[in-house]
């Protein structure tokens, strides 16, 4: 294609059409037009994707990490065989907190801390002998995980615990 | 109402508003020039899309980069854990430098043809303070890795004003915020970086851009001398604007080769007790400036030279600069000779101090 080269001076040879109209083509002229502009198409949807796929995988990258870490089965808490009774311990089960509770008569239960209601992190009393939620009050039993009052709609979700000299094992059941 | 009235409509509605039918006459009766030299005029677009680029792939970068005392740390991540954050980091890099060569040569092609004459004088002061700014960019965001490399360059460089008499000391532990380069430097040079040198430079690349619309490609003084009918020119709109984004195209073609098949390389943490690496030089647009320094300093030993150093320094960007109030006539006399060979030897001391520069690297 050349370009119109104008003289100086003289006006410009472009017609003023508004560019909504459609270009009236000759015949014979059509079909290579349609193949170069779905080429050209191609050829732009080609680079569209080679940018934006690594652009994607970029900033998805903690999205994928995090999915790894989810994959995590069982957490080795060190030492935490030590812990008092009547007392807990958060720890991070994969990315997601949860809680290792020494209950006072000895038992050891370990549970997810995110409320089933809408994600805030739970805090248990041993004075009360509950989980609660501060965001909207909900209670859950500390022995099983059961939702008891408040707006929590399923219980919390309960490991599997296994005590020994050097640490407390926690895995998914 | 058929979908084309809808739009007409539509357009009309937004047109009242905004003016659009004003632009698009605009842009139907922009011309080009058109002459052996044309093929320069594609240089300040091609400047452009680079920044752009920066833009795009420094908000990229924002996304994970830590300023402080984890810088290093983050960008390790960025490279090598983040899927394609070494693509990412490399365009980055690579473009930064293709954007130095870019202005360079816009801007000794407009020195060459002449078009800082009148009335493009605030084209040219901008687009120097534009290529004033860009340096500063370069140098900044040098550091932010915190690599050796980037390390021993800041220390080097902040020297140059910490030469300046009297308040230079002042200046540099201002920029380095203490007596060495350290985390708070990396913190200050990035909110240079990422916020105070965008705020600079924005605002006048909108001017410089609103000038070049409001007076046109200037044509060489070869042109200039032809008689009005025989000189040529082609419409902007589409013709030069398809050929401009031509360019643009070949040019994310270059970046994208050059940054996926030579990534940007990641040093060792900087570490002031460890010491600097043998061959360690400047990048390649401070590469003259440095050598200048050096060669200065070998015929001036001590304090005098620095000095001499940097007011020679000062003279020539100053003469540089200023060069549209000295060759202002349009037939091309004494003083346009006079700027032309100027430019000239200005050409000839760059590459040849840059050769140099490279040539004594040990």
């Amino acid at each position: 294609m050349s370009d119109p080269i104008i003289l100086n001076g003289a006006p410009i040879a472009q017609p003023e059409r508004s560019y909504l109209e459609p270009v009236v083509e000759e015949p014979g002229e059509a079909t290579t037009r349609r193949f170069f502009l779905g080429a050209a198409g191609a050829a732009g949807l080609l680079y569209a994707a080679a940018l934006a796929y690594p652009i994607y995988r970029y900033l998805a990258s903690p999205e994928e990490m995090a999915s790894e870490a989810t994959a995590i089965t069982e957490v080795t808490l060190k030492d935490a065989q030590k812990l008092p009774l009547a007392s807990v311990l958060m720890f991070k089960f994969g990315t997601a907190p949860a809680m290792l509770i020494h209950h006072e008569d000895g038992r050891w239960v370990a549970l997810s801390a995110v409320c089933t209601h809408l994600g805030c992190t739970v805090q248990y009393e041993p004075q009360a002998d509950r989980i609660h939620c501060a965001c909207h009050g909900g209670v859950y039993n500390p022995y099983t995980g059961a939702n008891v009052s408040g707006p929590p709609p399923k219980p919390l979700k309960l490991f599997k615990v296994a005590v020994n000299d050097t640490g407390v094992e926690v895995s998914r059941t | 109402m058929t979908t084309k009235t809808l739009t007409n409509s539509l357009y009309d509605w937004v047109d009242e508003r905004l003016g659009l039918s004003e632009l698009a006459a605009f842009a139907r009766h922009k011309t080009v020039p058109v002459h052996a030299q044309s093929f320069w005029y594609y240089w300040g677009g091609i400047s452009l899309f680079l920044f752009l680029v920066q833009c795009f792939t420094g908000v990229l970068l924002l996304v994970y980069y830590r300023p402080g005392a984890e810088a290093y740390e983050s960008v390790r991540q960025i490279t090598f854990v983040m899927h394609f954050g070494w693509l990412i980091r490399s365009a980055h890099a690579w473009t930064a430098n293709l954007f130095i060569f870019a202005i360079m040569i816009h801007m000794f092609s407009v020195y060459f043809m002449k078009a800082y004459r009148n009335p493009r004088e605030f084209g040219w002061l901008s687009g120097m303070a534009l290529l004033g700014v860009a340096s500063v960019f370069g140098f900044s965001g040098y550091l932010l890795p915190m690599d050796e490399l980037s390390y021993f360059a800041t220390k080097v460089g902040l020297q140059i004003p910490a030469a300046v008499p009297f308040i230079g000391p002042a200046i540099a532990s201002m920029l380095r915020g203490g007596p060495d380069v350290s985390e708070f430097t990396v913190q200050r040079f990035f909110a240079l970086h990422v916020v105070v040198l965008p705020a600079v430079f924005l605002p006048l690349l909108a001017f410089h851009l609103w000038l070049v619309q409001r007076h046109g490609n200037a044509s060489p003084p070869s042109e200039e001398a032809k008689p009005a009918a025989e000189r040529k020119s082609i419409p902007f709109m589409p013709n030069f604007l398809r050929k401009d984004l031509a360019m643009w195209l070949i040019s994310l073609n270059v970046l994208a080769l050059l940054a996926s098949v030579f990534p940007w390389a990641l040093g060792r943490q900087a570490d002031s007790l460890v010491p600097a690496p043998a061959g360690i030089h400047p990048e390649w647009y401070f590469m003259s400036p440095f050598e200048m320094l050096k060669l200065l300093g070998a015929i001036l030993p001590g304090e005098s030279g620095e000095i001499a150093g940097l007011l020679l320094f000062t003279i020539g960007i100053a003469l540089w600069v200023l060069i549209p109030f000295y060759d202002t006539g349009k037939p091309s006399g004494q003083r346009g000779r006079a700027a032309h060979y100027f430019g000239l030897l200005a050409v000839f001391a760059l590459l040849a101090t840059t050769v140099i520069g490279y040539w004594t690297i040990r």
